[in-house]
């Protein structure tokens, strides 16, 4: 990856997290720790790998993503605002009565694909839209899902794991954003999802692990995993928090909002001041 | 007596050149539609025994931009992928079909883990879901190419076991559209559903034959529920019997009475599965522990009349 392309991504992150922490400020209610998690993931997808065009949130052969974990959608909103899909005015509207940006996706708000939110359904789905575009031949089409690590608990995504390596959907990649915790404390601590690399080769998946925050390793992550006769899973590590110190690796920040003063020094640390 | 299910079934895959859409199947044979794969192997994915992501998938399919065809038992469909369906196919109202078959107490030996008694009560809760139950083989097939040009969720209800032809050839399926089957006079109304329809029709004869003249309103839709035809029948009667293979609660009597109560008050008398599970056994043995026989259905109206 040249540095240009690598400033370029690492200053949308940034942006991204700083807009991420005000709109969940404004709501007063949301999940900082998993959205910056997810961010040079979905810094990475919507900037670099996939096909999709500003303003034209439509266009029949785009990429499509999933956002499983979809209680962490303002970085998805604020994307999707980033590229003209809807106005940014709106951001400082998640949350509240009236506003596109509901506190999980709904259908039909401008950029997202699909209603989510309720964990370990967003592979199911993004495996159906991968069975249809087969069915129509456009094998172009990739279609990413992003699941969070705890949500791997839940039955269904090994129902959907089992069914798409069956059906060799090598157009879909799942992304596990493994920061290792989950609402009540540590993932492996509640109930153990690991070994994560071999349950999903045993399922018959590639699997690719990556450095969820490194532009450059996800960029071959998911370069790879294009490549593959079969499904892949990126298993990217990383930090819940990540960026801000009061927040990395501390589970009371999956779901509260930061006051005032914290907002103003998560913002301080992630402009690096 | 045929299945009309199975009809259902072969109806649709008649209709396959005609109209595209994308078959869903978890592994049963409910209606036949397992085989759709053999005909058309690049329209079919079959999922196994696996009913939540069967339903969260057929959203995804949907989302694509294709008519999804879903078959499965009632129980799983309504109940084990009850929260796929309302957040992931009535939640963002898509195009998906549902085939369940095994609904009521004509599932009978098979027991209650196989008897559907509370899916239209489930599923009637949710925002742009359609519920359909057609009353004989007939009804069936004249129904699958309205169900294959309608567009939404959509809940197709059948029973296991065979039920009598009560239709004539030609017959309409007109979704959300009661129909009056038999009209005999305005002593009372028997409002009757899917495979119940037929013994309304014989209490509605039985009833003549002792000089008590009533109207049989056939509903084929429990949602959205043809509530004109619902209070134009209470209107004329005064005095209404609900019939469905169905627990009492939440269904068709549930509905009939939600509609009345708020626009036409009449005395009601609900027959229909006495919130209790199935058994395992004869289902006429288990209609009759339930008070949903022919002459239930008389005795209904009479106590009515009294």
């Amino acid at each position: 990856m040249d540095s240009k392309k690598l400033n370029f991504l690492k200053e949308k992150a940034k942006e991204l997290r700083i807009t991420t922490l005000k709109m969940i400020h404004e709501a007063g209610s949301g999940h900082p720790g998993g959205s910056l998690s997810e961010i040079e993931i979905l810094t990475t997808l919507y900037y670099d790998i996939m096909n999709v065009k500003d303003k034209d949130y439509r266009f029949e052969d785009r990429d499509r993503f999933v956002l499983s974990k979809g209680h962490c959608c303002p970085p998805l909103y604020a994307i999707c605002a980033d590229k003209g899909y809807f106005s940014k005015d709106e951001l400082m509207r998640l949350r509240k009565y009236g506003s596109i940006l509901h506190g999980h996706p709904k259908a039909g708000t401008p950029g997202v694909e699909t209603v989510s939110g309720s964990l370990g359904n967003g592979l199911s789905v993004g495996m159906g839209m991968a069975m249809a575009f087969r069915k129509q031949g456009k094998n172009d089409i990739r279609v990413f899902v992003l699941c969070g690590d705890g949500e791997l608990q839940e039955g269904a995504i090994w129902e959907a794991a089992m069914c798409a390596a069956h059906n060799k959907l090598n157009k879909l990649t799942l992304i596990v954003d493994h920061n290792k915790l989950q609402i009540n404390g540590q993932v492996d601590d509640i109930v153990a999802i690991s070994p994560l690399k071999d349950k999903f080769e045993a399922f018959g998946w590639n699997v690719i692990e990556a450095d969820g925050h490194d532009f450059e390793e996800l960029e071959q992550a998911f370069k790879k995993a294009e490549n593959s006769d079969r499904p892949t899973a990126i298993l990217a590590e990383t930090i819940k928090g990540k960026g801000v110190s009061f927040m990395e690796n501390n589970a009371v920040w999956h779901g509260k909002a930061p006051n005032a003063e914290e907002l103003e020094q998560a913002i301080a640390e992630i402009r690096g001041e | 007596m045929e299945i009309s299910r199975l009809e259902f079934g072969k109806e649709i895959i008649k209709l396959a050149d005609k109209y595209d859409f994308t078959v869903l199947n978890a592994d049963t044979k409910c209606c036949g539609l397992e085989n759709f794969g053999k005909k058309y192997p690049d329209r079919c994915f079959n999922f196994g025994i696996a009913e939540q992501n069967l339903f969260a998938a057929a959203s995804g399919v949907a989302n694509a931009g294709e008519k999804v065809v879903v078959s499965t038992f009632a129980v799983f469909a309504s109940m084990r992928a009850c929260e796929q369906i309302r957040t992931f196919i009535c939640y963002p109202n898509l195009n998906v079909m549902i085939i369940a078959t095994h609904a009521g107490l004509l599932t009978g030996e098979d027991g209650a883990t196989h008897i559907a008694s509370e899916d239209m009560a489930i599923l009637r809760a949710f925002p742009n879901m359609t519920i359909v139950e057609p009353s004989d083989v007939i009804a069936a097939r004249a129904l699958a190419e309205e169900a294959l040009k309608f567009n939404g969720p959509l809940y197709i209800r059948f029973p296991k076991a065979a039920t009598p032809v009560i239709h004539d050839e030609g017959y309409k399926f007109e979704i959300g559209k009661g129909k009056i089957i038999c009209d005999r006079g305005n002593d009372a109304g028997i409002i009757a559903i899917g495979a119940m329809t037929y013994k309304a029709l014989q209490a509605a004869e039985t009833l003549a034959n002792e000089g008590i003249n009533v109207k049989v309103l056939e509903i084929n839709t429990l949602k959205p529920l043809d509530k004109a035809a619902v209070i134009d029948l209470a209107k004329k009667t005064g005095k209404i019997v609900t019939v469905e293979d169905h627990t009492i609660i939440g269904g068709l009597g549930s509905a009939v009475c939600e509609t009345l109560s708020e626009s036409y008050p009449v005395p009601v008398k609900r027959l229909g599965i006495q919130d209790c599970f199935g058994e395992s056994g004869d289902p006429q043995k288990q209609y009759d522990k339930n008070h949903m026989n022919t002459q239930h259905i008389v005795a209904a109206v009479k106590d009515l009349l009294d």
